[in-house]
């Protein structure tokens, strides 16, 4: 079928030889501009935020997987967590550095995927920025919170 | 749309009985800036022996049927790199894929690889992607006065980096990746594998810089292990492999 075969429609029917349709471009193409950026940030975050990942997920996994099983399967299951439950485990200081831990390596892990997941699919310079700075607020508002609690919990709140 | 091609039944009634030929529908992926802002897909049946490769059946779509099917093509054996393309949704050459082996009896797709922009039905801008490879420094760095013979080096030496040293540049791991899909920033696999080539290489110098230049936040660290590159690598290069030792040396360069 030659082109001129082609049933123009709508907002192609316009183009020709001498007025070519815009090319879709790839989103964020790399240029001999950005090769001169490359090598200038000398930091070695990514390589820690990498090592980090792994890490942490070895030591999450120990921690997560013993903090459902002691919640919700041994010793009566789910039905036995209550306020005093909670108030009882709290008062040892294992319990707290365990759940300290566990709230700041799970935060933290889990900031730093979503990080690379907007990194990756957020075309636009903007809306990356903001999503990050979203995500950062939130990852901040929560660890301060979470570890308020853990250090300031007061069992005979009522 | 008319497409000019000859019926089934008459074109099957011509061919003899212990004919090898076969009619395989190729469906392509066509976009003409000077005519349409729209890609569309076309239908076109060929007349082949399935021992044919895919190169050969565009080659008789454009010499025959339409001689306005635009794609790149150069040694048809598998060693320039300029005909990757993505076929029934995997990247290949198209001059190392047999018709038989993409089962003939469905419509063959036929797309440009992704991540780069079209310009012309299979043809994209390669630019970006060489920008990438300029990057990383592909070329011998030493430093000294050049000896008066070859570089010699041992074979073990050599075998420390052979499996990159094949590359043809054609871009169909870079193609694949899908961090790439998303933000062309990326360096991507082939870039990667041919940094990767001349790091190990003991006669290099500059395997140092070409680490700081992967430490980038565009670097190694955006790799997420898909191997989507290496299932696309028409050379059969691990290039995931490659990826994980860069980051593996840039650890323990630190460590
Ligand atoms: S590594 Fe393989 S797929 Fe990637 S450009 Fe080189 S030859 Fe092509
Ligand atoms: S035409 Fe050269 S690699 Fe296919």
């Amino acid at each position: 079928m030659a082109t001129s075969d082609i049933e123009l429609t709508g907002s192609s029917a316009a183009y020709s030889p001498d007025n070519p349709a815009p090319l879709i471009e790839a989103p964020r193409a790399r240029t001999p501009r950005t090769a001169g950026s490359t090598g200038r940030s000398r930091t070695n975050f990514e390589l820690y935020g990498w090592v980090f990942m792994r890490l942490s997920g070895i030591v999450l996994a120990v921690l997560v997987v013993g903090h459902l099983l002691i919640q919700l399967v041994l010793d009566g299951g789910v039905s036995k967590v209550s306020f005093a439950f909670v108030a009882g485990r709290w008062a040892s200081p294992f319990w707290q550095g365990w759940d300290l831990l566990m709230l700041w390596l799970a935060m933290l892990h889990g900031a730093n995927g979503l990080r690379t997941v907007i990194n990756d699919y957020a075309e636009r310079d903007g809306t990356r920025f903001w999503l990050k700075m979203l995500l950062y607020a939130a990852t901040v508002f929560t660890v301060l919170l979470g570890t308020l609690v853990i250090f300031t919990f007061d069992p005979n709140i009522r | 749309m008319a497409t000019p091609v000859m019926d089934k039944a008459e074109a099957e009634a011509a061919r003899p009985a212990d004919s090898p030929y076969i009619t395989a529908t190729f469906r392509i992926r066509r976009f003409n800036p000077e005519a349409a802002a729209e890609s569309y897909w076309e239908d076109f049946r060929v007349e082949i022996d399935p021992k044919e490769r895919v190169l050969d059946a565009l080659h008789k779509i454009k010499w025959d049927l339409d001689g306005t099917l635009t794609f790149r093509r150069s040694c048809a054996h598998g060693i320039c790199g300029s005909d990757a393309m993505r076929i029934n949704g995997r990247n290949r050459l198209a001059c190392k894929t047999l018709i038989k082996d993409i089962a003939p009896e469905k419509p063959i797709t036929v797309e440009p690889i992704k991540g780069l922009t079209v310009q012309k039905d299979l043809i994209v801008d390669m630019e970006p992607f060489f920008q990438a490879y300029r990057d990383v420094m592909p070329f011998l760095v030493t430093h000294g006065n050049e000896p008066t013979r070859e570089r010699l080096q041992s074979a073990e030496d050599r075998e420390r980096f052979d499996d990159t040293t094949k590359c043809i540049l054609c871009a169909a791991c870079t193609s694949s990746c899908p961090v790439f899909w998303n933000d062309g920033q990326y360096f991507g696999p082939a870039a990667i594998v041919n940094a990767h080539r001349f790091i190990f290489d003991s006669r290099d110098e500059a395997g140092e810089q070409r680490l700081e230049i992967l430490n980038d936040k565009d670097g190694v660290w955006r790799c997420r292990t898909t191997f989507n590159c290496t299932d696309a690598c028409p050379r059969g290069i691990e290039v995931t492999k490659a990826i994980q030792e860069v980051k593996r040396a840039l650890i323990t360069r630190r460590f």
